[in-house]
């Protein structure tokens, strides 16, 4: 009613298929860098502003006081092609959010986890998480000036990792690096896609 | 310029009668006061919207052909209009959305509710949750990943 000229022929654009990998790990390990290293726009920052849980709703006293908290996610973005085009989500860092994991989670092809030897403990949580929900996933290990360079097997007893998890060594400011690791975490869901397929399939 | 020296009382904020503060300089007036508007305020406070589904992160918004001028429609609030307009060049995501208008992934969720509602937009819907992408698709990707 309100668009008369509705009817002006225009061509419809493409309607792509999305995919996202989330990009975990601990805080300072290098995920911003790794989304920023591969995705072909600046990493971008959405916020979520959360309101505090169980604060009564009328309660007015200390309004100047902060009601909320903001979670900020850096993301990426690779197209493919005109009609496919991948996310990168790196994951809020702190513990507290991880209800927001299971937003991000849900759906993802994959994830990849960062890891910085000198902190290793920093991804136990979500290397566990990703085991819990069957999400594929790689270990990625971040490799920083200066720091040990352990040998994968080490790391990945050190991990308690199941063997068909892939565990590389990567750069995260390397372009080429990330889009490797990139390909191992795919590879990983692709295989296990295939296995899920097989009694059906042969 | 009207910052806080270290003998500088404490109750010499905005209001206090018996200082002169440019009001170009109030610390009111800086990030830390938050947003002029508060976001849910655009969205008439709303924090849902009436669409059935949650929109997710990547799912893209796509304008319908009658979306080609949504500065005509009256109701239309001007983040509504700056979000078809965003998506008009190519279908942008929920998340590029959030971050190009500078709004909480929750607010977008809303005002996109209500554009699908008036049938100005379509949402494409991502791979449903549990539900393995396609095989096809996986080696597509791996394709198009090496190819960078």
């Amino acid at each position: 009613m309100a668009f008369g000229r509705s009817s002006r022929v225009k061509q419809r654009p493409v309607e792509p298929v999305t995919l996202k990998i989330l990009v975990a790990g601990g805080f300072g390990v290098g995920k911003t860098t790794a989304v920023g290293a591969v995705s072909e726009i600046r990493p971008l920052r959405t916020e979520e502003r959360l309101s505090e849980a169980g604060r009564p709703v009328d309660d007015l006293a200390g309004v100047e006081s902060k009601t909320t908290t903001t979670v900020a996610m850096d993301f990426g973005r690779i197209t493919l092609r005109e009609d496919l085009v991948l996310y990168l989500f790196g994951t809020p860092g702190q513990d507290r959010f991880w209800f927001l994991w299971d937003e991000l989670a849900q759906g993802s092809l994959g994830a990849v986890v960062l890891a910085d030897t000198r902190r290793l403990e920093d991804c136990f949580a979500a290397v566990d998480y990703f085991e819990r929900r069957r999400i594929p996933f790689t270990v990625a290990v971040n490799t920083f000036e200066g720091s040990e360079r352990f040998p994968t097997e080490t790391v990945r007893a050190a991990l308690d990792l199941d063997p068909e998890v892939p565990l590389l060594v990567c750069d995260a400011r390397d372009r080429s690096s990330v889009r490797d690791v990139l390909v191992a975490v795919v590879e990983h869901a692709l295989e296990r896609a295939a296995r899920a397929r097989e009694p059906v399939a042969t | 310029m009207a910052g806080m020296s270290a003998d500088s009382p404490r109750g010499t904020g905005p209001g206090s009668p018996d200082r002169t503060v440019d009001p170009q300089a109030s610390r009111w007036y800086d990030a830390d006061a938050g947003p002029v508007v508060r976001p849910y305020a655009m969205t008439r406070g709303r924090t849902s919207s009436a669409s059935r589904h949650r929109l997710d992160l990547i799912a893209l918004v796509v304008p319908e052909p009658a979306a080609d001028d949504p500065g005509r429609d009256q109701t239309l609030a001007p983040e509504h209009v700056a979000i078809v307009e965003l998506c008009s060049d190519r279908p942008q995501s929920i998340a590029e959305l959030a971050a190009d208008l500078d709004l909480p992934v929750g607010v977008v969720r809303v005002l996109v509710g209500d554009l699908v509602e008036d049938e100005l937009v379509h949402v494409t819907r991502p791979v449903p949750p549990a539900e393995l992408p396609d095989v096809n698709i996986l080696r597509e990707v791996i394709n198009g990943l090496r190819a960078l």
